[in-house]
């Protein structure tokens, strides 16, 4: 435990920041000791789409109908448009509608 | 946007200058906007919670990984447990290890100072956008810092509103703007490659992601589901033309 009175609460925050940091930089380090096959490449491209369908899902899941709308709205107009501004601008509205009744 | 930007030669894709740093830093002006109702939030809570103003702004400045920053908010108190805190913060953030990772291919070819300094302001919005330039065969290291200037200097300033004029906007929830993030990162899902491989991908991330967001310890659910994709990927390998001539 630590006091967050004076310095203690910088401390924590200056803290907090170096892990932060280390999560910036320390994928790229440990890359730099892993030669980059076919394989590893096969695995980085299909992990990077992965890591936004890992944030996505359970927001998906355990949102309210609204966010659901806002998720889906934002997929059909992506789709049609192609252009990401449009559909998530689409996506918020969405949202703010459903909720406003 | 234009046609032939697609005949860049492939090993000047790393390339990065003032130009596509401004460059970069402009295409993230306008989601940068929605994070400053981000900041807003985050600052009026931090004040709630009984930060004061320096370290509320010190906290936005040096961490700049908002989902975190709330999360130390729900553990913060008089008295704090510093491993408890550092520990979530890890979790919430280790899917930047990904991002560095996901990169790599193109950061390889960069120095040392500059292959660690574009990763100093990774975020998840121009991560995935600087990634689908590299997919598209255009150069994304502009994005990445450029665009992540853009979103931390945003993100600091909506903190400094949040602190003083916080109650503008109470509840972000109402106007949808906590979906801003959420929908971005669809549209970037959508936006990128499409075939039955990807979709199974898909599948299983999404699949590992709920099984460890309700199973697993809070906070894993991210990494779990983006390696359990990532080793789909490894087995059912994208046997493209030409491709395999490069090892």
């Amino acid at each position: 435990m630590i006091e967050t009175t004076g310095l203690g609460a910088l401390l924590v925050i200056g803290l907090m920041f170096l892990v932060t940091l280390s999560t910036r930089l320390g994928g790229v380090f440990v890359m730099s000791y892993i030669p980059i096959s076919y394989r590893v490449k096969q695995f980085i491209q299909a992990m990077s789409g992965s890591v936004l369908v890992a944030i996505l899902a359970p927001m998906a899941v355990t949102g309210d109908n609204g966010a659901r709308l806002a998720l889906l709205s934002t997929a059909v107009v992506m789709l049609l448009v192609k252009k990401p501004l449009p559909a998530i601008t689409v996506g918020i509205a969405t949202a703010a509608l459903y909720r406003m009744f | 946007m234009s046609l032939n930007t697609n005949n860049i030669d492939p090993s000047k894709l790393h390339r990065l200058d003032r130009y596509l740093i401004w460059k970069g830093f402009l295409q993230l002006v306008p989601l940068s906007f929605f994070v400053i109702a981000f900041g807003i939030a985050f600052g009026l809570a931090a004040k709630q919670t009984g930060l004061s103003s320096t370290e509320s702004m010190a906290m936005s400045t040096l961490v700049f990984a908002g989902a975190s920053q709330f999360a130390s908010l729900e553990l913060w108190g008089p008295k704090v447990s510093l491993i408890t805190i550092l520990i979530t913060v890890f979790a919430i953030n280790a899917r930047h290890l990904l991002m560095g990772a996901t990169l790599y291919p193109w950061l390889q070819h960069l120095s040392p100072t500059k292959r660690y300094g574009v990763m100093l302001l990774a975020s998840d919005a121009n991560w995935a956008m600087s990634l689908q330039a590299f997919t598209q065969g255009k150069p994304g290291f502009g994005i990445l810092f450029g665009g992540g200037i853009s979103l931390w200097l945003f993100w600091i300033f909506g903190t400094w509103v949040g602190l003083y004029f916080g109650n503008l906007i109470h509840d972000p929830k109402q106007f949808g703007l906590d979906m801003v993030m959420g929908c971005f990162l669809l549209a970037m899902v959508v936006g990128g490659e499409k075939n039955i491989r990807m979709f199974v991908i898909w599948i299983v991330a999404a699949s590992a992601s709920l099984l460890a967001f309700w199973f697993l310890p809070e906070n894993s659910h991210v990494i779990v589901g983006a390696i359990a994709g990532g080793a789909v990927g490894l087995f059912w390998m994208n046997h493209k033309e030409g491709e395999k001539s490069h090892d």
